[in-house]
């Protein structure tokens, strides 16, 4: 029996493909050496939210409580019951996504796939056992992992990765992050609620460096005032691992040595590409494809991850989707162009489109409208005045070609605006919507309004 | 006084409408400025608004049915008005109205004109088919700045809806005669074989119009062709002395070609039968000179037209053509800065190319192909061989509506302009 599509990799790219192929009536397999839900659902997104949660209500009731007028005589929490409870969301999600390919009748191998030929999939289970798939099309989705870091080997001990980070028990007391991305930032944010002593280390000159320069410097602030140390501009120039614990040499403003339990690797992601075939990869390994998502060899796709940057599981999901639909119809599947980005510190940061930088750098004439929360009414009333939202309207049209908020739920806000980025709203539209009240979305509101000297509220 | 509701005459060449859809019903109260039915016509899907108020107490046409310009659709009846007592029936109604021009209902475009367009977007209309014209509001903010119709648009975006890059690309591949992007003609031949050290160019949507359309004007339309040597001293002359006035007076100078479309404009006027085209059953002679010139532009060319060229002095047409040309450059032009022109001329001389026969820019019948003023011999009015500058006039004409007779009346005509230029500026 050959299939109509066989996916490698059961992560966000690769179930969803899965279901996509399985709704348009196609025969489909999804091989998974590991767990179905990928990095996202078992090592990424979904458990650090959990953990987030946990470091944001400590964070409250630590510091605020008495603001809100709580009164706790003996605050505490259970560090082991917090990491069991991020387990136990994964494991019940993933358990999830089974029933997803039960429902749609897709073949689920829990195997590690090879595709020595195109059309045959080499499956090895953990048993030894062996078996060829044979398949008309193939997606490959079998996603990245941690880069690492050369000179400082992930041990599980006193050098870790995302992976062990959220496992990590008992809770270190010193952590020294290298990398100021969203996963850098979020575990830095994650255990200096909990009370580690927190050193972040980036090499360029802001924390988040892919947001907007404004948002970044506003996050550095916020996280400095809860006690987490930054250094940016700043290089690991010497890595020494100790019986019980690290040493790293940091070059950036000046020279110093930093010492701590434990270093978190969080510098970027590496591709996983399947063994098999050799298909045409870019310099940093990454598959490359074509306007059909497909590899250099035909009948081979690749979405998600694999395929480079953004590594984010929503880009993936939207990627395979439209690989599939690709591979089954005429249609021409669309390449990405514009996908929201959110890292759930606190305050959240999510953004979509161009960043300013990014804008001047086309030559783009663009307006800007900002908004600080600590002017909107249910900011206030919910105690989460930190943090604006800040927009920007391309010129003489006033399409909105970026959006960027920090504050509360931001990542919640941002939705609003990629729909109006996709469906090319300019700020006339998006001025003419009521934006409930007393909502935040007021904010994104107020926004539109200051960059045509219409706002209310400020 | 009652007032009939006529089918109005929205474009040049509507000569029936399809009542797609009454929106007001018999019994409704009409104030003007309502928007009474949709319409169809041979171009696009138009609003028919009431330019009365009053109660639409009889409608005489249903939806789906097409009917010729002017011809009774519905009676409005003001307040406290009876109906007159005999009505048009649905039998009579074929009859045609004279005056189709004294409607009693105004229509609307379903986008607006730049003009007609406020800070705020244009709402989505019905098109065509009933349903709403999906697009952006960006598309439609970018379209109505560029002056391009929506509603014939293929959308790219999500759910086939129009974004502004469908808009842009649709501007940027019209071309002069035809807006329309149509398909590609296929070569009948085997091409060579393309090698790597080829470069293989996708047709832009211009590309395709110019292809489509110039090979159906040359395959269908049966030219032929006239020339004549002109002696072009006089004109170099007057030129000379013209711009040497407007330098001393600042002003721009005149180009040849700006002598050769005022006389173009000028024998088409005193030679109508040139200035028309084959329509069907019927040839259209037009009653004034829209003057089409033909631009080079990066990946094409376009026509721009020199609207009511007859009445216009060389100073004016000067002006106009350099504006239409800069603006057919940055692709700024409108549709109605190209379309409807009723013959054109095609100018290589800056080229230096001796003479040339253009084809024929489909509906019209004629156009004027002009090459470089050279330098030559020629035997004067006493019989002697001098130095001269001459220039060879050459038209391509549809023979279904330009016989040998009239091309041949249209080029003398336009020879003795050129030639005694004086002629075209009184």
């Amino acid at each position: 029996m050959k299939y109509d599509l066989v996916v490698v990799g059961g992560g966000p790219a690769g179930y969803v493909g899965a279901i996509r192929a399985a709704q348009l009536g196609k025969r489909v397999a999804c091989v998974e050496k590991e767990r179905a839900g990928g990095t996202c659902l078992n090592w990424g997104c979904i458990p650090t939210k959990s953990l987030l949660r946990n470091a944001e209500l400590y964070q409250l009731l630590r510091h605020r409580a008495s603001d809100l007028g709580f009164r706790f005589d003996n605050l505490g929490f259970d560090w082991s019951k917090i990491i069991a409870r991020s387990r136990a969301v994964s494991d019940k999600l993933a358990s999830g996504v089974e029933f997803l390919f039960k429902k749609h009748k897709i073949d689920y191998i829990k195997a590690t796939a090879s595709i020595p030929e195109p059309g045959r999939i080499a499956c090895k289970g953990a048993d030894g056992k062996e078996q060829i798939l044979e398949a008309h099309s193939i997606l490959v989705a079998t996603g990245a992992t941690s880069r690492p870091m050369p000179g400082l080997p992930v041990n599980g001990k006193n050098v870790i990765d995302s992976h062990y980070a959220m496992i990590i028990d008992p809770q270190p007391k010193r952590l020294l992050i290298i990398g100021a991305g969203a996963i850098g930032v979020e575990f830095a944010y994650f255990f200096n609620a909990f009370g580690t002593e927190v050193t972040l280390i980036e090499m360029l000159p802001n924390v988040l460096p892919v947001e907007d320069t404004e948002i970044s410097v506003a996050l550095e602030k916020a996280l400095t005032k809860q006690g987490i140390k930054i250094f940016t501009n700043s290089k690991v120039t010497e890595t020494v691992t100790t019986t019980d614990g690290v040493r790293l040499t940091v070059e950036g403003k000046q020279k110093q040595t930093l010492e701590a339990d434990c270093a978190l690797i969080a510098i970027g992601v590496s591709p996983l590409v399947p063994a098999g075939l050799s298909l045409k990869l870019d310099p940093k390994g990454f598959i490359q494809i074509d306007d059909r998502y497909q590899t250099n060899i035909p009948g081979v796709y690749a979405a998600g991850d694999i395929i480079g940057p953004p590594w984010l599981a929503h880009v993936a999901m939207w990627e395979a989707i439209q690989a599939v639909n690709g591979i089954f119809s005429a249609a021409t599947p669309k390449r990405l162009k514009t996908f929201p980005g959110c890292t759930y510190c606190q305050p959240q940061v999510a953004s979509v489109g161009l960043t300013e930088r990014a804008a001047k750098e086309k030559g783009l004439k663009f307006k800007v409208g900002k908004f600080p929360f600590m002017a909107n009414g249910k900011a206030l009333a919910a105690g989460e005045p930190e943090g604006f939202v800040k927009l920007m309207f391309a010129e003489p049209y006033g399409e909105i070609i970026g959006a960027h908020i920090i504050g509360a739920e931001a990542t919640e806000l941002i939705a609003e605006l990629g729909l109006a980025i996709n469906l090319e709203a300019t700020h006339d539209e998006l001025e003419e919507t009521i934006h409930a009240h007393p909502t935040l979305s007021e904010a994104v509101h107020e926004a539109v309004g200051n960059a045509y000297g219409l706002a209310i509220h400020i | 006084m009652p007032t009939n509701i006529e089918m109005p005459k929205l474009s040049d060449t509507m000569t029936e409408g399809t009542l797609l859809r009454w929106v007001k019903k018999v019994g409704d109260t009409v104030a003007v400025g309502d928007v009474l039915a949709e319409v169809e016509t041979d171009k696009a899907t138009m609003e028919m608004e009431a330019f009365d108020e009053g109660t639409l107490s009889e409608v005489y046409v249903d939806e789906g049915q097409t009917v010729q310009v002017g011809q009774k659709l519905a009676l409005l009846v003001g307040d406290g008005e009876a109906k007159p007592n005999a009505p048009a029936s649905k039998q009579s109604v074929a009859q045609k109205t004279s005056d189709p021009e004294k409607k009693t209902a105004q229509t609307k475009q379903t986008e607006p004109t730049p003009a007609a367009q406020s800070q705020k977007p244009a709402a989505e209309q019905p098109s065509e088919s009933g349903t709403r014209v999906k697009a952006s509001p960006l598309a439609r903010k970018v379209a109505a700045d560029l002056g391009v119709e929506l509603e014939k648009l293929p959308g790219s975006g999500p759910g086939g809806r129009i974004v502004r890059d469908d808009v842009l690309s649709a501007h940027e591949n019209r071309s002069p005669a035809a807006p329309q992007p149509t398909k590609p003609v296929a070569p009948t031949g085997t091409p060579a074989p393309v090698s790597s050290q080829d470069t293989q160019i996708s047709l832009s949507g211009m590309r395709r119009t110019i292809a489509a359309r110039l090979l159906e004007a040359k395959t269908t339309i049966p030219h032929f062709y006239l020339q004549s040597e002109v002696n072009a001293e006089p004109l170099v002359q007057l030129r000379q002395q013209l711009n040497a006035a407007n330098e001393a007076a600042g002003l721009p100078k005149f180009t040849v070609n700006d002598f050769i479309l005022k006389a173009t404009a000028v024998a088409a006027s005193r030679v109508p039968k040139a200035n028309a085209s084959f329509s069907g059953d019927t040839i259209v002679q037009y009653g004034s000179v829209q003057l089409a010139c033909a631009v080079a532009i990066d990946d094409g060319l376009v026509t721009p037209v020199i609207r009511e060229a007859q009445s216009k002095t060389l100073s004016q047409i000067s002006a106009e053509i350099k504006d239409l040309a800069t603006k057919a450059r940055s692709k700024k032009l409108k549709p109605e800065q190209y379309q409807g022109g009723t013959l054109t001329v095609s100018n290589l001389g800056s080229y230096g190319v001796d003479q040339f026969f253009a084809i024929i820019n489909p509906p019209q019948s004629l156009i004027v192909s002009v090459g470089a003023i050279l330098k030559k011999p020629v035997i004067n009015a006493a019989g002697a061989i001098v130095p001269g500058q001459t220039v060879v006039l050459a038209l391509s004409c549809d023979h279904r509506v330009v016989d040998g007779a009239i091309g041949a009346e249209f080029l003398a005509e336009l020879k003795r302009l050129i030639e005694t230029p004086a002629l075209m500026l009184v």
